[in-house]
């Protein structure tokens, strides 16, 4: 089964992480990606800070988008990130995001979602 | 107040006939799921197949008896209504004529698998899921009750619970949650998520008052039984049927003639069963040998002191509070420290228990127990305003008739 995992963090807890700390972790991730390359389907990406995002959204009178500053939610949590993996099942997807260095670090989370299998249509 | 878990009224009695039929399903049931579900690969369609069955099957046995072969019933009727479930989805018919062809696989590869109910009892229980939905799973799926009756244990509206758990079917299928036993690193907790399903199941039994209740608690014994024989060597597993087997020992002397509540210290212990109580001995004494420590042996070690002291008078309290001390190392959640301040007030009296019990008191405000703990300790230091705004709270907070009606009394006799 495919699964896309969203890394998320909260920013206003990073703060308080130790620069070496974060060094530390981050390096770390490497080594995760590196492990885990064969259930990879797609690396994903890294996404730049919550402040960089804009925002297109729907008009609440059906009239024309509307472009904004900033994510698409008020939430503290930030998506950091994303990964697709292809394993057989739910545990072994939670095996290997309970390896992921981040969740070394307060705040942080992972959440794993299946995707549409749109070939069983 | 000592806030053992209650029972409530007994009314609305099964008749003996839907609590044998109850029986046979549970003894069949699970494991036709399971074998349906292996065998389709799909557990939404076996799980409701072999509901459907149970439906069927109450209404017909009812009416001409139980067949002679009532496994082999169940069995054949949950076939037919899994192909019909998968004739509605048309892709899946060549699976079910296939499946149809060949019924001696399914009974060859449940012998080398052992009890197929225990990965499907893991997948039920499985952490992706509510604690609510792992509850009525587990009931449905494992112990073959009725979504009817899994509602009326529940105290919810029927569509509440249909809803429910189709949600979680739905989930567990989507999401890939897996029918295995889990590997060794994460058996414990895994383990520990079964167990708790199994003890909240107790929980609800005793305390909803109507007969699918007292049924509910029964069923949570059959499961813990169920562990234990398929994992032998986990020591929680047989710490767990302890408890509940301790518990169960006092069912019979929990509410007088009236129906009304009876506490620990009041309860004639001749009533108790001493079959029972020497069973969940034997049971605690099979945990202990296995060496690993956990908070439901510690919970049955507790209801073991209390169901071998020949009075309460001669209750070992300073045995009750060491492990209470030990419990909370395993379990420092704020109800096992209410506990502990009441084993603390038989040894140091009601100032440092009512201490220890204000620490917890704003995580707790919700629940009756703490009040009409309160209420016992301030009553017991002469504050008698402050006992009876504690035992009005405490009533104003239980559903439980046989709790209201306990603590209606207290405030009737003297006000606290």
């Amino acid at each position: 089964m495919k699964y896309v995992l969203m890394y998320t963090n909260r920013p206003d807890l990073d703060a308080a992480v130790p620069a070496d700390r974060q060094a530390e972790v981050y390096q770390a991730i490497y080594g995760w990606f590196e492990k885990h390359g064969a259930v990879m389907t797609n690396m994903g990406a890294e996404l730049q800070g919550p402040e960089t995002a804009t925002s297109v959204k729907s008009s609440p009178n059906g009239g024309e988008p509307v472009v904004v500053d900033g994510p698409f939610s008020e939430a503290k949590e930030n998506v950091g990130g994303f990964s697709i993996i292809d394993v057989p099942d739910l545990d072994a997807a939670i095996a290997i995001v309970k390896e992921w260095p981040s969740l070394q670090l307060p705040g942080v989370a992972v959440e794993i979602r299946p995707i549409v299998d749109h070939s069983e249509m | 107040m000592c806030p053992e878990p209650v029972e409530g009224h007994r009314t609305d009695q099964p008749s003996a006939e839907d609590a044998a039929l109850a029986r046979i399903v549970r003894r069949e049931a699970g494991l036709i799921v399971a074998q349906l579900q292996r065998r389709l690969g799909n557990f939404d369609i076996a799980e409701e197949a072999v509901q459907e069955a149970i439906v069927i099957a109450l209404r017909t046995w009812r009416r001409d008896g139980i067949p002679v072969n009532p496994g082999g019933w169940l069995s054949l009727a949950a076939r037919r209504r899994a192909i019909d479930l998968l004739r509605k989805r048309s892709r899946e018919v060549p699976l079910a004529d296939e499946w149809d062809a060949d019924p001696t696989t399914s009974a060859m590869a449940a012998q080398r698998s052992g009890d197929e109910r225990l990965p499907m009892l893991f997948g039920c229980c499985h952490p992706a899921l509510s604690v609510e939905a792992r509850l009525a799973l587990t009931l449905r799926a494992v112990v073959g009750m009725t979504t009817q009756q899994i509602a009326s244990a529940f105290l919810v509206p029927e569509a509440t619970m249909a809803q429910r758990l189709v949600r979680a079917k739905r989930k567990i299928t989507t999401a890939g949650i897996p029918f295995t036993i889990p590997a060794a690193a994460d058996l414990a907790p895994r383990l520990d998520d079964v167990l708790t399903v199994i003890y909240l199941s107790y929980n609800a039994g005793y305390l909803e008052p109507s007969a699918s209740g007292r049924e509910l608690s029964d069923d949570a014994i059959w499961l813990a039984e169920l562990v234990t024989r398929a994992m032998p060597d986990q020591a929680e597993a047989w710490g767990l049927l302890a408890l509940l087997t301790f518990l169960s020992s006092r069912t019979q002397s929990r509410f007088d003639d009236q129906g009304r509540l009876v506490l620990l210290e009041d309860q004639d212990r001749d009533r108790w069963d001493e079959v029972a109580i020497s069973r969940a001995d034997g049971y605690l004494s099979t945990a202990a040998a296995l060496g690993q420590p956990g908070r439901f042996q510690l919970q049955a070690a507790i209801a073991g002191c209390h169901a071998n002291a020949k009075s309460w008078d001669e209750t070992d309290w300073l045995q009750i509070l060491t492990l209470y001390d030990l419990l909370l190392r395993f379990d420092s959640s704020p109800v096992i420290r209410l506990n502990h301040a009441i084993a603390l007030n038989h040894l140091r009296g009601p100032e440092a228990a009512l201490a220890e019990v204000d620490q917890v008191a704003a995580r707790l405000s919700g629940y009756h127990l703490l009040h009409a703990t309160r209420a016992q300790l301030l009553t017991a230091l002469g504050d008698h305003a402050a006992a009876r705004a504690a035992n009005e709270r405490a009533l104003a907070l239980t559903h439980n008739p046989a709790e209201q009606y306990l603590l209606r009394s207290r405030l009737m006799n003297g006000g606290e």
